[in-house]
């Protein structure tokens, strides 16, 4: 299984990648919205899902940015805020001209989960009073006007666990009406598709879903598909395509060798 | 036959590959900057306008805002001309990260070997860093501005968030939760352990109300809403087969994965047929979350995989 992963990694193999209904549903769901909407983006995983999540978190940051969306990042888990930074840094260095405060901007990690989703859905203020930096949210232009989150177009969750996407759900879109979108975990992402298309208007399950997302924006804006580093989930479903067949033949093969035992007994 | 074979077995298989891991990185270091990290400096300077609004300056004054970043330099990028130069420089600290990370990365994947001093070494390192962390984090970011700022917000704002309104005065609600938190601490006092139960059944309390709300509203209303479909659908061009069958199919899943938890009634005869359909609808679902699982997993995998061949080794170049 090692040699099946690794040898995909080095031979750098990439698969053409077909994008799934659930994949445009979320990609129509951020593209569709006009320039300069504000999008809420909570990054509710740690380290331990970096591998299956900062790619997709990358492709969001990365359209909202060429669409020229407003971001708003937060998260409700303490290693969130790390990986928060690491989209900034995408920001930085990909999109010089988006300028912090007026582009984008970073609210610390608040404790609570839930409890931080129900009171700012009536008072921003009231759990952040300053940006990561700490300047006032009535000194940034970008959220001297915002008084709570129902003012969003839009939230996108990143979730691998509690809190996440089920309590954006439960305390954010279905009481408000506010349109969510997630990118959760492969483990999250069964409990997560009923809420289509009522709760939530799409689901992205995992790094395959993400190699589709990416796939997507691909198509819609070369200038993201001429990016090598655009390309992170596209290119980790060359060792799953190997791993995966891998198991298929182990099962195979096990099942075979369990029938003709089995046969060789009864005779 | 001895029964430790399997395990002499496993532990030569183990020493072949380390044994081959070793000798590529030799080779490696020898052929190329394996395990280094190159940064290139960029100077940042403001300059204040008349009005003392800053923007970014290519030629600073006395007085302007000046620092030094660091970029790490790509593989692409890093020449010999571009070291010979001085505009990349080995970042040492950089580096002693890189392969603390790698180190740390194999000690944790040597658990496939079985358990062992190094991967316990590393196990508590990752528990006790990550527990730093949070708490620091939790001081900065929760501490800090929501009750310390609301306690004494001159102090705050004077010592620690020069950012924060501090006109509003002390909010003495706020003493209690600071009350539940020193009663919190109790928990840790040989005598008086009873009186951190209350602030514990406070928060189970305010959580299992919360929660309650959230999974009725979303969960239990929103769901049952959007269960109920009609179950012949036509579009412009008339009748539509496969969202007509994918309504069936959602009801009839629905319904018979409802009659397996219902208990009330023997399962037998048309209740229990009924009932095996629902488990079969219920093991497709797990198989689809343990399928999605696997994938997640590989994709961690993969990911320590592509820091090791990529950042590390420089097997993959970096861009």
């Amino acid at each position: 299984m090692l040699l099946a992963v690794a040898i995909p990694i080095l031979m750098k193999t990439v698969f053409p990648e077909v994008v799934s209904k659930q994949a445009k549903m979320v990609f129509d769901a951020i593209d569709d919205l006009p320039d300069g909407s504000r999008i809420l983006m909570s990054y509710d995983f740690d380290p331990a899902s970096q591998g299956e999540l900062l790619p997709m978190a990358q492709a969001f940051t990365r359209h909202c940015s060429v669409k020229g969306h407003k971001q708003y990042y937060m998260a409700l888990w303490p290693l969130g805020s790390p990986m928060v930074d690491l989209s900034i840094d995408t920001i930085e260095s990909e999109y010089p001209d988006m300028v912090y405060g007026e582009d984008y901007v970073k609210f610390d990690y608040k404790t609570g989960g839930e409890a931080v989703i129900r009171m700012i859905t009536q008072d921003l203020r009231g759990m952040f009073e300053l940006d990561s930096k700490g300047v006032s949210l009535d000194d940034i232009p970008m959220t001297k006007n915002v008084k709570n989150i129902q003012d969003m177009d839009l939230i996108i969750n990143v979730s691998a666990g509690d809190p996440g996407t089920k309590q954006w759900v439960q305390f954010a879109a279905t009481p408000f009406g506010i349109k969510t979108v997630s990118g959760c975990t492969g483990v999250q992402a069964p409990q997560m598709y009923p809420y289509i298309p009522e709760q939530l208007a799409g689901v992205l399950g995992a790094i395959k879903a993400a190699a589709e997302y990416e796939a997507a924006i691909d198509i819609a804006y070369p200038s993201i598909a001429a990016n090598p580093k655009a390309q992170e989930a596209k290119r980790r479903m060359g060792p799953q395509l190997v791993a995966h067949c891998l198991m298929i033949i182990l099962i195979l093969i096990g099942n075979w060798i369990f029938f003709m035992s089995r046969k060789r007994g009864q005779a | 036959m001895s029964t430790d074979t399997p395990q002499k077995s496993n532990a030569l298989i183990w020493g072949i590959i380390f044994l081959v891991g070793a000798i590529m990185l030799v080779w490696s270091m020898t052929t190329s900057r394996t395990g280094q990290v190159w940064i290139t400096p960029e100077q940042q300077a403001f300059t204040a306008d008349a009005e003392g609004k800053y923007s970014a300056t290519d030629s600073p004054a006395p007085g302007d805002i000046k620092w030094t970043t660091y970029n790490v330099v790509p593989d692409s990028e890093l020449t010999q001309e571009a070291i010979d130069s001085g505009s990349a420089t080995l970042s040492w600290s950089r580096t002693i990260g890189l392969w603390l990370s790698a180190i740390f990365t194999l000690f944790i994947l040597s658990f496939l070997v079985g358990d062992n001093p190094a991967y316990k070494f590393a196990e508590a390192m990752v528990v006790g860093t990550s527990a730093g962390y949070v708490m620091v984090i939790g001081l900065w970011d929760v501490f800090v501005p929501l009750l310390w700022g609301k306690l004494m917000p001159g102090f705050v704002q004077m010592a620690f968030l020069p950012g924060m309104d501090a006109s509003g005065g002390t909010q003495w609600l706020y003493i209690v939760p600071a009350i539940l938190i020193v009663m919190l601490l109790f928990q840790l006092m040989p005598a008086g352990g009873w009186i951190s139960r209350w602030p514990i059944a406070f928060f189970i309390g305010i959580t299992a109300g919360y929660r309650m709300i959230g999974y009725v509203e979303a969960d239990l209303v929103a769901q049952i809403r959007a269960g109920i479909v009609p179950l012949w659908i036509t579009g412009e061009s008339g009748f539509e087969f496969w969202p007509t069958f994918n309504a069936i199919l959602l009801t009839v899943a629905t319904f018979s994965a409802m009659v397996y938890f219902f208990f009330s009634i023997e399962h037998k005869g048309l209740v229990g047929k009924t009932a095996r359909l629902g488990i079969w609808f219920l093991m497709i679902t797990f198989g689809a979350s343990f399928g999605y699982t696997v994938m997640g997993r590989i994709a961690l995998l993969a990911a320590r995989l592509e820091f090791l061949f990529g950042e590390w080794l420089h097997f993959i170049p970096t861009s």
